[in-house]
Formats: structure tokens, sequence, C-alpha cells
């Protein structure tokens, strides 16, 4: 089993939901990421997304783009990124980590290459947002032939019967963008979500996982109501920004945030049973 | 795929997936695969729908002024001694390019989907312009994105769009030109796909724009070959057009693919020169990737970062190219050739003073090329030059670059 897998299943059995934070690797610097992503999981993450930074990010808001045009100013880059996951995986060899970006610096290094070295640093995952199950056969099957998950999108335009041919293709968990836009927009209608999440569900048994507009404990505790993880970035990102010129400040923003979410999350007592999924937050 | 010569040309591309080969394809967010599949069922209705066909005809005709002329430049194809240069005007065209062939079809288009919203990218100006022009005739709203380095060099334009009725947003993440002008219309996409109809400018982007702008475009090719054949009762032994996306050189050649004989030459920037690497030249010196929705050439670093290009012309100055073209060049269909920015611009020069044209920057490309092909051809063969737009726009440029205060 997948370490994805394992830690979906153990979050269940507890009715649990993953709390998963994203970081984009490189900003403001490599060695700043690898302390992040262990403040991360003490602050109670359980899975960690990890950014990778490209020129040209069409599905990400300003937020993200900047952190992106940080990293790369700073160096960064796909095998800088793989680096990271290697040295994170000195001190943690449990948390899963997917590695999140497009697909050019992908296809620059080599999808053999990349598999090879990605399965050899300790990747659990890979959601390459720019390409659909369409254009991935082949790389999905080099991802599972080295026991990485490939990870995709569903959006709230996903038509059912591409909803059928996405979760086919995907492992691990499904990502479902709880809204029309790019990461980091504002408006959330709860109810829509929980609608779409429980049709999600009649399709397939992987679990759900819900991103983009999550920006506070309130939300993250509604979202884990019907969600199996909660995807956190630019929230997150947006203190790190903040703080880049003093990296234990930065931690402790972080931490802070996602303890505060953990917390909200683990105390409505209970989440979403795949038999009556509650909607909407309690009493609203 | 019908016949053996259209499977040698890549007429009958791309395939049900948009695909030209290894190139082309839907390489885009979750969230835009429906509308585009959206996109590609209402262009595949009305592609040979009477009624919207004979309506964009309407248009290109009384509202475009189409067909644009083919003219016989004989003094410059005297000066040169070599091919007679013939000159397809799509400077002529309404707002001055060949970019309202396209922006009248996408925008009937839009229309019949019931889109309310308008968006564009753009990079000199023209294609933003061909756009606010058709949705200000259609009562549409226009958001046309153009990076922040564009607008300053293209000011006229910008000013244009806006008497147009267009918002003109300035793109100031990236390199603050075309490309991030690009991103930025994709990222407005997915906030408003309700309503809203994203007219790329060029045969680029996710499928089926490269399909559908081409198709859009052809016009361009289908005069001239009539044209050609009334006029001087043979086809062109030679097609010269610039590329940056590749559109309007897509919309010249494409009509010629089945005919061997006709020798096709899209010419890219070569900026300062290939050799400084300042130069906006993906298919000769570039390598495959994936970028704005496609596979295609691409100017990238080794880490697969895209980067920045370079051309004294704006609307050559993208770092990527048709995926078409890609093909094409592969398949050894067309030949790509580079023009610095001097060259083109002694072109421009010697366009205006022998022939009384101004022609755009971009166009002034495939002018520097074609003198130099034309010398080495006989004087009873033919080349055709895509003069794709007018000059009047790049007039500040070509004055700051020789000192000169307006």
């Amino acid at each position: 089993m997948s370490r994805i897998a394992a830690c979906m299943r153990v979050l269940r059995d507890a009715q649990r939901s993953a709390l998963v934070p994203y970081v984009m690797a490189g900003d403001p610097g490599a060695e700043e990421t690898v302390a992040l992503m262990h403040a991360m999981v003490e602050a109670g993450a359980n899975m960690i997304e990890l950014g990778v930074p490209f020129s040209d990010p069409m599905a990400d808001g300003p937020v993200i783009q900047k952190a992106a045009e940080r990293a790369l100013k700073g160096g960064m880059s796909l095998r800088g990124v793989i680096d990271i996951v290697h040295r994170f995986r000195r001190d943690d060899a449990s948390t899963p980590v997917v590695l999140m970006g497009y697909l050019n610096p992908v296809e620059r290094m080599g999808y053999d290459t990349f598999v090879t070295e990605a399965a050899s640093a300790g990747v659990d995952g890979v959601l390459t947002v720019d390409l659909p199950p369409e254009e991935a056969e082949s790389f999905t099957r080099l991802l599972r032939e080295a026991d990485i998950d490939p990870i995709f999108l569903l959006s709230p335009t996903t038509t059912s019967a591409r909803m059928r041919a996405v979760c086919e293709a995907a492992s691990g968990f499904v990502y479902y963008v709880s809204l029309k836009g790019v990461t980091g927009a504002a408006s959330l209608d709860m109810d829509e979500v929980g609608e779409r999440v429980r049709s999600i569900r009649e399709i397939t048994d992987l679990p759900v996982g819900v991103g983009f507009g999550i920006s506070d404990a309130e939300t993250a505790s509604r979202m884990a109501m019907v969600a199996d993880a909660v995807v956190v970035g630019s929230a997150l990102v947006k203190r790190m920004q903040a703080h880049a010129d003093n990296p234990a400040r930065m931690r402790h923003e972080v931490s802070e945030l996602l303890s505060q979410m953990r917390q909200a999350m683990d105390s409505h007592g209970g989440r979403y049973s795949s038999d009556a999924a509650p909607v909407g937050a309690p009493g609203g | 795929m019908d016949s053996p010569t259209e499977q040698r040309s890549g007429a009958g591309l791309p395939d049900a997936r948009g695909h030209f080969g290894p190139y082309g394809g839907r390489f885009v967010s979750e969230t835009l695969m429906y509308p585009l599949e959206e996109l590609d069922a209402a262009y595949r209705r009305y592609r040979n729908d009477p009624a919207f066909l004979a309506e964009l005809e309407n248009d290109l005709t009384h509202f475009v002024g189409r067909p644009s002329p083919l003219y016989l430049a004989e003094r410059w194809s005297r000066e040169t001694g070599g091919a007679r240069i013939w000159l397809k005007r799509e400077d002529l065209n309404h707002t001055g390019a060949h970019k309202i062939n396209n922006t009248v079809g996408q925008i009937l288009l839009a229309r019949r989907m019931g889109k309310t919203r308008i968006i564009a990218e753009t990079g000199a100006g023209q294609h933003g312009v061909a756009t606010a022009t058709v949705a200000a005739r259609q009562g549409l709203d226009c958001v046309v994105y153009m990076g922040a380095e564009d607008i300053q060099r293209q000011s006229p334009n910008v000013f244009r769009m806006r008497l147009l009725g267009a918002e003109v947003v300035a793109v100031e993440s990236g390199s603050r030109t075309l490309k991030d002008a690009l991103n930025e219309a994709m990222r407005d996409w997915v906030a408003n796909v309700d309503d809203t109809f994203y007219v790329i400018g060029t045969v680029a982007g996710p499928a089926p724009y490269p399909e559908m702008v081409r198709d859009f475009q052809c016009v361009i090719g289908h005069e001239a070959r009539r044209q050609m054949q009334e006029r001087a009762g043979c086809l062109p032994d030679a097609l010269v057009a610039c590329v940056g996306g590749g559109s309007n050189a897509i919309g010249l050649f494409h009509p010629f693919l089945e005919d061997e004989g006709v020798a096709l030459y899209g010419v890219e920037a070569a900026g300062d020169g290939i050799e400084t690497g300042r130069h906006s030249a993906p298919l000769g010196a570039g390598r495959p990737g994936i970028l704005h929705g496609n596979r295609t050439y691409l100017m990238e670093d080794d880490d697969g970062q895209i980067i920045e290009t370079h051309s004294i012309s704006a609307g050559l100055d993208y770092p990527g190219v048709g995926p078409e073209h890609a093909w094409l060049r592969d398949a050894g269909r067309a030949t790509y050739v580079g023009v610095t920015d001097e060259q083109a611009l002694a072109a421009f020069h010697h366009l205006c003073r022998t022939e009384g044209i101004i022609p755009a920057l971009e166009s002034a490309h495939a002018l520097a090329y074609a003198g130099q092909l034309a010398a080495g051809m006989r004087p009873d063969q033919n080349i055709i030059v895509n003069l794709s737009g007018r000059g009047d726009k790049d007039i500040q440029t070509i004055a700051e670059r020789e000192g000169i205060t307006l």
C-alpha cells in the first residue's frame, strides 16, 4: 500500500480528515522549506503538497505565482525540489509528500528520469496541474510502476462522464477544486461543495481532497465535514511571504494557522460518514 | 486523412484530439476542460452551418473589407532583380491587420453560444484592437489583457482599444509581455467560464484554438490562391510569412499544403541574432515542450522554465509557436528561418520608399527574407509575401530607435 493510501486509511478509521498544507519549494530557500515541512507535520499536517515552481503558472493566483517567481530567482529547479524531498525523508519516513506543479519541467527532465529520481527520493504522489488524464496515459503508467500515485483534479465544471475517467486514472486520492477560479480566490459555496463531493463519492472509493479557497480554521473545519483531506495553499503562502526575512517567525506563523485548523477540524466530533454526509457548518 | 498527398502534407490534421503528430493537444487544468469541450462542440456545429457561414462572409466583405488585394510590387521586384514579389495586403483590412479575420469568426461563435463577455490577450495590440472592434459592434463587454511592457511600447493601440469601449488590463507578472497576458487571460477564463468567451489571437493554445483560428485565417490563402491564378495563371513558387504564434502564416500556407511545388517559408524574429540568445525563434533555436495548453517548440532553459524573448516587434515577441508550425517544421513541409531586428528595419524602410507602403514591423521580417529569396530566383517565378499588418503602430518605435523625437 502506498504511503498516501496508508495515511488516508488510518485517518478514515479514526474518523478524521487529513490536513494537507502546501508549500512552494525553495521559497525563500531549500533549507527553510525542509524546516517548514517538519514544522507543518508537528503542527498537525498529515500530508504535504510541495509546489514545484514554474515560470508560467496558469492555474495559480498572484500569491502562489509570486512565490514561484521568488523560488526561481533563488535558483530552485525540479531537481532541487526532488532533493528537498530527499532531505525531508532523512527525518520523516511516514508523512506522504505530493509534488504539485506543471508539466514542462517534467517533460524537459524526461519522464523516465523524473519518475526514477522522484521515487528514490520518497515522493508519494504527483499532481501535474496542466496534464489532464487524456494526455497522461503513459506518464500515469510510469508513475504507477514506481508506486507513485498520480493525483488528478476534479472541478465544478467536470461532467459526470469525465469524472469517471479522471477517477479511473487517479490513485491515492482525487482532488476536488472547490471553486471556479485560480488558487487563493475568495468565494466558496459550502453547500455546493458538499453536493459535488457526494456525487464524486458515488463514482469512486478513492478519498476526496478539497482545496482552493480554504483560508481559515472555520472553513477548514466545515470542509473536513465533507472531505477526506483539506488542502490549504495561498493562506499559508501569504504568511510565509510576510515573514520571508525571519524563518523562525515564518515557521511559527505557519504552525499557528495549521494548529488552529487542526483543532477546528477535530473538534466537531466525527466527520463525514459514507452514508449521510453532513453539509455546511454545525447549526447552519 | 484521405489521400497520400494529404498524409504527407498534414492537411487533414489535427486529429480528433487536437494533435498535429506529437504537437498540439489540450494541456490545461481541469476547470478548463469543460469550456474547451463546449467550444469544440459549438465550433464543429457551426463551421458547416450555412447561416453562420453566410453571416461570416457578409462581415468579412462589408465590415472587414475583403477580399484584400494581391499587389505586385513591381519596383521592389525590379530592384532585387529576381522573382516577382506579390504582397497579400492584409494591412488594408479594417483595423490594419489580419487579426480581424479571426476575431470576427470567434465573436460570431461567442454570440451563438450565448456568451456575453469577451476576453483576449494581446502583444502588439493588433489582436486586442481587432477584438475590441468586433465586440463593440456586437455589443459585448470586452476585457483585453496586455503586458505592462507592451502597453508602453504600443500606447496608440491601448488608446484605440479604450476608445472602442474595451477595458485594458496591464499585466505586471513575469516578463510583462504577451506570454504573461495569455496566462492572465486564462486565469480570468477559469474564474468566469459561464458567461465568458476567450478569443485567442493566434494558432496556439489548447485544442480547438489552433485549428479554429487557422480555419478563420485560411481566407487569406484561399483568396491568394485564386488571385494568383487569375493574375498570373499559375500557383506561386514560394510563400513567405512572419511567424510569432503563426496565425497569418498558417492562414496563407494551409490552403497550399498539398501543392508540393509551392515552397513555404516562415520567418521568425532573430532579434539581436540567434547566436546572442536574444531572439524569439523557438522553431529555429528552441525545443519541444508544453506551454499555454499545447505541446510545441518553446524557448526554455535546462529546467523547463520559459525564458524571456526579444524582438523589436511586439507581435513576434513570444516564446512559443503554433503546434501546426512545429509539425510542418519536423515534416519538412515548411522551412523556418530567422531575420534580425536590423534586417527587418532595413526591409521596412525599403518598402516605404519603393512601394509607398508602411509595413508592420512583424511583416517587415517576412519582407526581409522575401528579398533575399527573390534575388536567387528567376524573373518568371512568383513569391507571395503576407503583408500581415500596416506599420502606423510602429512609427514611435522606429523613431526612438533612430533617435528622432516625434
